[in-house]
């Protein structure tokens, strides 16, 4: 980069955070803290059976024999677990599900957010579950779902309306000794969305969450379980948001997606929790565990991420490919910038023959960002004709920030074709003079660019949310164009 | 419209351009001839703000404006238009996407409000069909994977696109099968009006028989060594460089 | 739990073998090795032989090979027959000058120093310790961090002898130094030699390595090499491996480059049991440009695991990395090749490959290559490809009356060549080019008549 390109580097970089307002609300919390009676008093307000109850207790007496993960390139301060509030719910909120229910100051805030709860307004196609810190505020649609057999609730409603599907799935894909967090998640989960696609039924609408963390102090650990019987399909979106504040605060979240015989997941993800200032102050620590697997053959999983917030990422949303000709796909676009750090990338566990996998990863450093690839592609012995394509590119905006790719490839079995391509750049200058010489200016010609570079994977997104992200990609890199 | 007066230019500490003097008014076609590395490219790389290379001396004036002032960007919008001797390609950014993003920019610049989309699509489809464009190329990323020829020919759909005031073409003509010249050279005569005026690099006289020259210059060495009327390019597809070289040095 | 007990002992084992002969290696070895010979031995007592917790030594069971029961020894042993009787080398054309090592000591019936036309220097490390101990002390020890590597700790703290090559400024040309390391005892043997090259400024060193074993019995070898590339200096490092299939090998190089230096350090693996390479270079001075290359045919129960680490500590550099496997039978491999460009790295040219051919079902690979970046100004890339041959060649091959076995060969051979191509003495590569081919033809894959006759004993 020559000088005078710098200041225009810099002020593209700038971005400000657009969702960080507070909403005042009366909360019922519980106090900072952590030990088996707050896991306990959550699953009391929850009003959870006993056996969930069981699973939490386990999950917590198993989590406290073990170490946060130190393999990632990340540089993490200190968490303090006892300092962090477990559940706090806005207490003006009656779960009774109807629309006239929801405390006015709640829609509000949904509604500044873009995500109108008022089924009248919202935007066509889509039903949203609202989780709000601990709780689900309203989920909308439910009713004509239902109508297709179609279950789309939040957790805590799955666990008393539908126990049995929740005992037979929660924790199959990620129990909760699989790692830290999601030992922890296990043990204090407090909502999230569940979703059941009965046989053979194609979901009419996308369905998505939107979670919000509002309260301070506190963290969130939501889970999220999608469960697509035989040939079914469903596409559904996450979204986040939090305010901002000078403390980090914690996400530990878990999705389990199951696909049987023939069933499609597409599970997107727009991520833009808060991510801490220009300074490196405050921002969410995001430590997420996601998994599907593809349980029947034919089946298909496949997740996209744009991930432009938080102050640390981790995070591998990864299938395991067990159904004869299963197939898996992780598309990502991760942005850096300021003093963000993210490690993220997927794994793909080929286990059934003739499985297939794509992964497409774009990380874009800014700033003093750090943007890691790190991603497992597993064949195993008996996954005949495994096929992978990864294709992982980095792109540098500035000298300050840094790019890396750990890609593991583990083969067993000598007719898979595993193959794993990844290039680290910075923009051309002479794209830049390109674009310029049509009259454009630089940070205009950065953020096409960079929006061209994010093209693959920004397409893999339903329209609605490939339009926000493509903004979102703008923000968080311009702070004069969004 | 153009005056150029002892232009000197240098990269990396060496000089390529040593005193340029050309004059280019309104309505004219100028041709640039010379052999290779003598400078052509840099000239038409100085001229639209390239700051790969360090301007040394001289001064350019366009429309009673110190263009060696303004930001690249600036002088495109100011009515300068390059079509690149190697087109850049800007993978994931469709042809769209960029073009209207570009006449938009321009737009603003000159006061005007925004193409709405319908206005922008028929002027796309409309300037595609004069520079006989294939559509789906409009729908590529901006010159990925096209060929040789059809960067080039992209080039001049974008012209055709911006209206320029002065073009610079910096060996449009090669790459180019022989009837792909001719829409281009059709593509281009179509765009020239009293008002506004070219610059046609090229090796090639058969270029200027499509597109034919008020004047044509001989850049050789950094300098302008000789200027003629069209017939110097006849001359030059006889002869060669080398007796203008000689000449000089007489 | 198991393992973990077995690595306590066997560090403790190793730990005492050194306080037991301290002695007697500080009296027989000059203070260059002794001056780093305790901290050495400290850092051994912390990081110990690394096992599967370190993330480096993930894919390979290193302990595993220090537990067989090996013969052990700190001064020369005396061999019965003259190996230099058996020894020539008969690449024709192929004009070297010869370095012999016999079991990690420099074989005893040779001139332990040669000064060649020139100026060049080759021999022995321990006698060159002693005869020039101002230049030894330089770079000794300066390249190979014991602090992080356990093997490198075990090496350094019982150096005592191996080669050594100075070429001095602007000297040296075509001329290769041929190094032979044969492994000779009528017993099972621990072997480790420490190696050190010295180019300097302007100068030009061809090195050709050559790994034999002339016994059938299990070797463990664990060898360290320094190798410094002054200013503008160049090297030619090729390393054939070739011992018998119960011979186990650590050998970890660092190659450290100055400005404007030139490398390539190429590894051809054809047999051995389990063996572990690493190659460390720093790029430490402007312009310096890196090739390190590899080509492994292993098969049976044979285990290969390269691990790179290529550090742009400099503007200007530009890498190349490329390791090739075929892996036949139930052999296993793993690869990870780590690329750091530090931030005033800019203008870096980085590039890696690790490709792979599984030839059956049994065979195993683990590639990880890695990318670690901080400056922007950089082109870096890399790939790594697990598969098969091309069927639809194969077929084609085939279809011009080619039979399928040969269709297969030539495609294994092409898969490889890239490899040896960059193998610039050329009857070195002439003569490689052919083992290769008959290793995968299953032949013999000495040299014809190199009476180190690994194959047959084993
Ligand atoms: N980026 C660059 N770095 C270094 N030298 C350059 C660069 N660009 C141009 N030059 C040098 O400047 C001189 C003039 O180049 P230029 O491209 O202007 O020639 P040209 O007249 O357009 O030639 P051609 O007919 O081959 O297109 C050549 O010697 C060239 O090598
Ligand atoms: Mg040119």
């Amino acid at each position: 980069m020559n000088g005078d390109q710098d200041p225009i580097i810099k002020q593209v970089t700038q971005g400000d955070y657009k969702y960080g307002f507070v909403t005042e609300l009366d909360n019922d919390a519980l106090p900072k803290g952590l030990n088996e009676d707050i896991v306990r008093r959550i699953s009391a307000k929850k009003e959870e059976p006993e056996w969930l109850l069981e699973i939490r207790l386990k999950a917590f007496r198993y989590w406290l024999t073990m170490k946060k993960p130190e393999w990632a390139h990340l540089k993490i301060p200190p968490i303090d677990y006892q300092d962090i509030i477990y559940y706090s719910a806005p207490k003006n909120n009656k779960p009774t599900g109807s629309f006239e229910d929801v405390d006015p100051e709640l829609l509000k805030t949904f509604d500044k957010l873009g995500i109108p709860l008022d089924e009248q307004k919202h935007l066509s196609g889509f039903a949203v579950d609202a989780v709000m810190d601990s709780i689900s505020v309203k989920t909308t649609f439910k009713e004509s779902l239902g109508e297709l057999g179609i279950i789309f609730s939040s957790f805590s409603d799955a666990v008393r309306e539908h126990p049995d599907l929740i005992k037979k799935y929660m924790g199959s894909v990620v129990p909760y000794r699989d790692n830290f967090y999601a030992a922890l998640n296990s043990a204090v989960f407090s909502d999230g969305s569940f979703v059941y696609i009965p046989k053979g039924v194609r979901c009419p609408m996308e369905l998505s969450t939107y979670f919000r963390i509002n309260a301070a102090n506190t963290g969130q650990f939501e889970r999220t379980l999608i469960v697509a019987e035989e040939g079914a399909y469903v596409s559904y979106l996450e979204g986040c948001t939090a305010p901002m504040r000078d403390e980090n605060q914690l996400h530990a979240a878990i999705v389990e997606i199951v696909a049987h015989t023939d069933a499609e997941v597409k599970y997107s993800t727009v991520q833009n929790w808060y991510p801490g200032d220009k300074n490196g102050l405050g921002g969410i620590f995001n430590f997420v565990t996601k998994r599907g697997i593809c349980l029947g053959d034919r089946s298909k999983i496949s997740w996209t991420q744009v991930e432009t917030g938080s102050a640390v990422t981790w995070k591998y949303p990864s299938c395991i490919l067990r159904g004869e000709s299963s197939v898996g796909e992780f598309y990502s676009v991760a942005v850096t910038n300021n003093h963000q750090q993210a490690d993220t990338g997927t794994k793909m566990i080929h286990i059934g023959k003739n499985t297939r996998s794509t992964i497409v990863s774009k990380g874009i450093s800014a700033g003093k960002g750090q943007n890691s690839y790190r991603g497992l592609v597993r064949v195993v012995k008996n996954a005949d004709n495994a096929r992978n394509y990864s294709q992982c590119d980095s792109l540098l905006l500035g000298d300050q920030c840094g790019a890396h790719t750990f890609p593991y490839i583990e083969v067993d079995n000598e007719t898979a074709v595993v193959e794993h391509e990844a290039t680290t750049s910075k923009i051309g200058e002479d794209q830049i003079f390109y674009c310029n010489q049509r009259g454009i200016d630089t940070e205009t010609a950065i953020g096409l660019i960079v929006n061209g570079y994010a093209r693959e994977v920004l397409n893999k997104l339903p329209m609605e949310f490939a339009v926000e992200a493509q903004k979102l990609l703008q923000i968080s890199l311009e702070g004069s164009v969004g | 419209m153009l005056s150029i007066r002892n232009l000197k230019a240098a990269i990396n500490g060496r000089e390529i351009l040593k005193g340029i003097n050309l004059e280019v008014k309104e309505g004219e076609v100028h041709a640039i001839m010379g052999p290779n590395g003598s400078g052509k490219s840099t000239l038409a790389s100085v001229l639209a703000g390239r700051d790969l290379f360090t301007v040394t001396g001289g001064e350019v004036l366009f429309e009673g404006k110190n263009l060696l002032d303004l930001s690249p960007e600036v002088r495109a919008r100011a009515g300068i238009f390059l079509g690149f001797q190697y087109p850049v390609e800007i993978p994931g950014v469709s042809m769209t996407n960029f073009m209207r993003t570009a006449i938009n920019e321009q737009r603003k610049y000159r006061g005007l409000p925004e193409m709405n989309a319908t206005e922008f699509l028929k002027l796309m489809r409309d300037k595609k069909a004069l520079m006989e464009i294939d559509s789906a190329l409009a729908s590529r990323s901006v010159n990925e994977g096209f060929s040789g020829g059809e960067k080039k020919k992209n080039e001049i759909f974008q012209m055709a696109m911006l209206e320029p005031r002065l073009a610079i073409l910096d060996e449009t003509d090669s790459g180019l099968d022989i009837d792909a010249l001719k829409t281009v050279a059709t593509g281009v005569n179509r765009l020239r009006r009293p008002d506004n005026a070219m610059i046609v690099i090229t090796h090639y006289q058969r270029l200027l028989d499509y597109i034919v020259p008020d004047f044509v210059h001989v850049l050789s060495g950094g300098r302008i060594v000789k200027s003629g009327d069209k017939t110097l390019a006849y001359e030059l597809e006889e002869k060669g460089y080398d007796w203008i070289k000689e000449e000089n040095e007489e | 739990m198991e393992a973990v007990s077995e690595k306590i002992t066997l560090d403790n084992q190793l730990t005492d073998w050194y306080f037991t002969n301290r002695d007697q290696l500080m009296s027989s070895s000059n203070s260059v090795f002794n001056s780093v010979r305790p901290a050495a031995m400290e850092s051994f007592r912390k990081l110990g032989i690394p096992d599967s917790s370190f993330e480096n030594y993930k894919s390979t069971n290193i302990p595993k090979v220090f537990l067989s029961p090996l013969h052990k020894y700190i001064e020369q042993r005396k061999i019965l027959f003259a190996v230099e009787d058996l020894f020539h080398c008969d690449i024709p054309e192929l004009d070297t000058e010869l370095v012999l090592l016999v079991n990690g000591w420099f074989y005893e019936n040779r001139p332990r120093l040669q000064v060649l036309p020139g100026g060049m220097i080759i021999g022995s490390m321990a006698e060159a310790a002693k005869e020039y101990p101002d230049l030894i002390k330089q770079h000794y020890s300066k390249y190979a961090d014991y602090e992080k590597d356990g093997l490198v700790a075990l090496n350094t703290a019982f150096a005592q002898d191996g080669t050594f090559i100075y070429v001095p400024k602007g000297a040296g040309g075509d001329r290769a130094v041929q190094i032979v390391n044969v492994l000779l005892s009528p017993e099972d043997l621990f072997v480790q030699h420490r190696n050190l090259v010295i180019v300097e400024d302007n100068a030009t060193a061809r090195v050709v390595v050559c790994d034999h074993s002339l016994s059938a019995r299990h070797f463990l070898t664990n060898s360290v090499t320094e190798i410094y590339l002054g200013p503008n200096s160049h090297l030619d490092y090729v390393k054939l491996q070739n011992e018998n299939d119960n011979s186990n090998q650590i050998a970890t190089s660092f190659v450290h480059q100055e400005r404007g230096s030139d490398a390539v350090f190429n590894t051809i693996t054809l047999h051995g049991g389990l063996i572990r390479n690493n190659v460390y270079t720093r790029l430490n001075g402007e312009g310096a440009s890196n090739q390190t290359l590899g080509l492994s045919l292993v098969d049976e129960t044979q285990h290969i695991d390269s691990y790179t680490f290529v550090d742009h500590a400099a503007p200007n550099c530009n890498s190349h990395q490329n390791f090739k496997y075929i892996l036949d039978d139930q052999a296993t491999a793993a690869f990870t090749g780590r690329i750091l460009v530090r931030q005033n790295a800019q203008k870096t040219i980085a590039y890696q490959a690790n490709n792979n051919i599984l030839m059956t079902s049994e065979a195993r690979v683990n590639t990880k290559p890695q990318l670690e970046i901080y400056a922007d100004d950089v082109k870096c890339s890399h790939g790594a490809t697990v598969g098969q041959l091309d069927p639809n060649a194969i077929f084609y091959l085939q279809s011009r009356g080619i039979s399928k076995r040969e269709a297969r060969l030539l495609l294994m051979y092409a898969f490889g060549h890239e490899i040896l191509n960059k193998i610039s003495v050329e009857p070195l590569r002439v003569r490689l080019s052919d083992l290769v081919d008959k290793r995968l033809r299953g032949e013999l894959s000495r040299c014809n008549s190199c009476p180190l006759h690994c194959q047959e004993t084993c």
